[in-house]
């Protein structure tokens, strides 16, 4: 063939790829994720509002706003703090789209890294995205990574060194969230972040902050709370009643003080917040699954997992009925609520009543696509995008 | 300082890119042609800001 024909056939199949692909990495990054919010929220701000220092960024994410009739206590819900684990930001979505407050504030972040659910594991094979079945159609939701966009936050250090501590940290941690709290004014786009949800809390007077979360099997914080000092008697008696009252068993970890970064820690550390973090279990982040798939990633369904466990290497059971992410969900809707109900217990100057979400067994028996709302028939100025 | 090494970061981008092209159309060897064109296209990618 003559060369030049020949390059000219290279250059245009090379040409196709770069579009195809781009557009549909373009495509992705951009998917519009409709929130159509509750009676119950009052106000949705942007996080730049706190600090400027993210003005304009993919982490200059919505913050939904709830106030009660009554004054009361202040509770943040963080989801999308690793975004791969769907099961927090769904949690928090329905908050957002469902519940009303009588007592208290209460803020709902979606998107806690936005930056990160533009983007999925590279090398991962990860679906871009997946759909939850609504009784109105299906609702299309990023999946996102652990960690920022590389094309947001790029390059990466050698080692990341930790901010204020000093600690040494894998070098990719530097885009992750949960590493680098409390943040700082002049650093990297993920510290930006952690800094203007700091500035958040202090200025909104959060009295608790909840990190909604998902783990692998094989590791060992699973199914169960994280939680800063300041609130410790707080985690016990709502570990102990979940797996008293619930159809799930909620275990109870303490903050190590010297693993720093991490929301459960430097949150209750730096300011006048105490920090919660709740994991639940998601068997599409094991190392050992099997096909990563969108299914996989919403049934929790995987018979490798299964035969890890078989061998006693996990420390959450699994079986033929997988981890579906309505039992995900439910579980976090119920902690959220059930931490909301103690609180009002122990704290009743200080109370945070909460209506209209639902609990495990309600997002079980009828799916969580059940507490989505309907983009097509909201009411003018109240449906925002994610 | 993040801002430069960024800045840095997408001139190294740019200049592999460019050099790749240039060595396409510069081979005679067809396998080499393919060669380059998948090895650019990831950079490409990156300097499009797309992945």
């Amino acid at each position: 063939m003559n060369p030049l024909i020949r390059k000219l056939v290279f250059s245009t199949a090379g040409l196709m790829l770069l579009v195809f692909s781009g557009t549909s990495f373009y495509q992705s990054r951009r998917l519009k994720e409709p929130v159509v919010v509750s009676d119950g929220v009052t106000q949705v701000v942007k996080l730049s509002m706190y600090f400027s220092g993210v003005e304009g960024t993919a982490n200059d994410c919505n913050i939904y706003i709830l106030e009660g009739k009554e004054p009361g206590a202040t509770f943040c819900i963080l989801g999308g703090t690793h975004p791969e684990e769907p099961a927090g930001r769904l949690a928090a979505w329905i908050f957002a789209e469902n519940a009303v407050l009588q007592k208290g504030t209460l803020l709902v972040v979606l998107s806690a890294n936005r930056s990160a659910t533009t983007v999925t594991r590279v090398g991962g094979a990860y679906p871009p995205d997946f759909s939850i079945p609504t009784s109105w159609g299906e609702q299309d939701f990023r999946l996102g990574d652990r960690w920022s966009n590389p094309l947001d936050q790029w390059p990466d250090p050698e080692v990341y060194i930790h901010y204020p501590s000093g600690q040494y940290l894998a070098y990719v941690d530097v885009r992750n969230l949960n590493r680098c709290w409390p943040g700082r004014a002049n650093g990297t786009l993920t510290e930006r972040t952690t800094f203007a949800f700091m500035e958040m809390i202090r200025k909104e007077k959060v009295d608790l902050v909840i990190d909604l979360h998902e783990a692998e099997l094989q590791y060992p914080v699973i199914s169960t709370i994280v939680t800063h000092e300041k609130v410790q008697d707080l985690a016990a008696i709502v570990s102990m009643t979940l797996t008293d009252m619930e159809e799930f068993k909620m275990g109870l970890e303490f903050s190590p003080k010297n693993l720093h970064g991490l929301s459960h820690r430097e949150i209750g550390d730096y300011s006048d917040a105490a920090s919660l973090l709740f994991e639940a279990p998601e068997p599409f982040l094991d190392a050992t699954r099997g096909k990563t798939t969108r299914e996989q990633l919403l049934t929790g369904k995987d018979d490798f997992v299964v035969k890890a466990g078989q061998h006693g290497l996990l420390f959450e059971k699994i079986d033929a009925n997988g981890w579906p992410i309505d039992k995900r969900v439910g579980r976090h809707t119920s902690s959220i609520l059930q931490t909301m109900a103690s609180w009002t217990e122990m704290y009743p100057d200080k109370p945070l009543v909460c209506d209209s979400v639902p609990r495990y067994a309600d997002v079980v028996t009828h799916g969580m696509g059940q507490y989505l709302r309907n983009p097509a028939q909201a009411r003018p100025g109240r449906i925002w995008y994610e | 300082m993040e801002v430069i090494i960024t800045l840095i970061y997408y001139a190294l981008v740019a200049f592999v890119s460019i050099v790749l092209i240039f060595n396409f159309f510069k081979t005679k060897n067809w396998q080499k042609e393919v060669l380059t064109i998948i090895v650019v296209l990831p950079f490409l990618l990156r300097l499009f800001m797309l992945k």
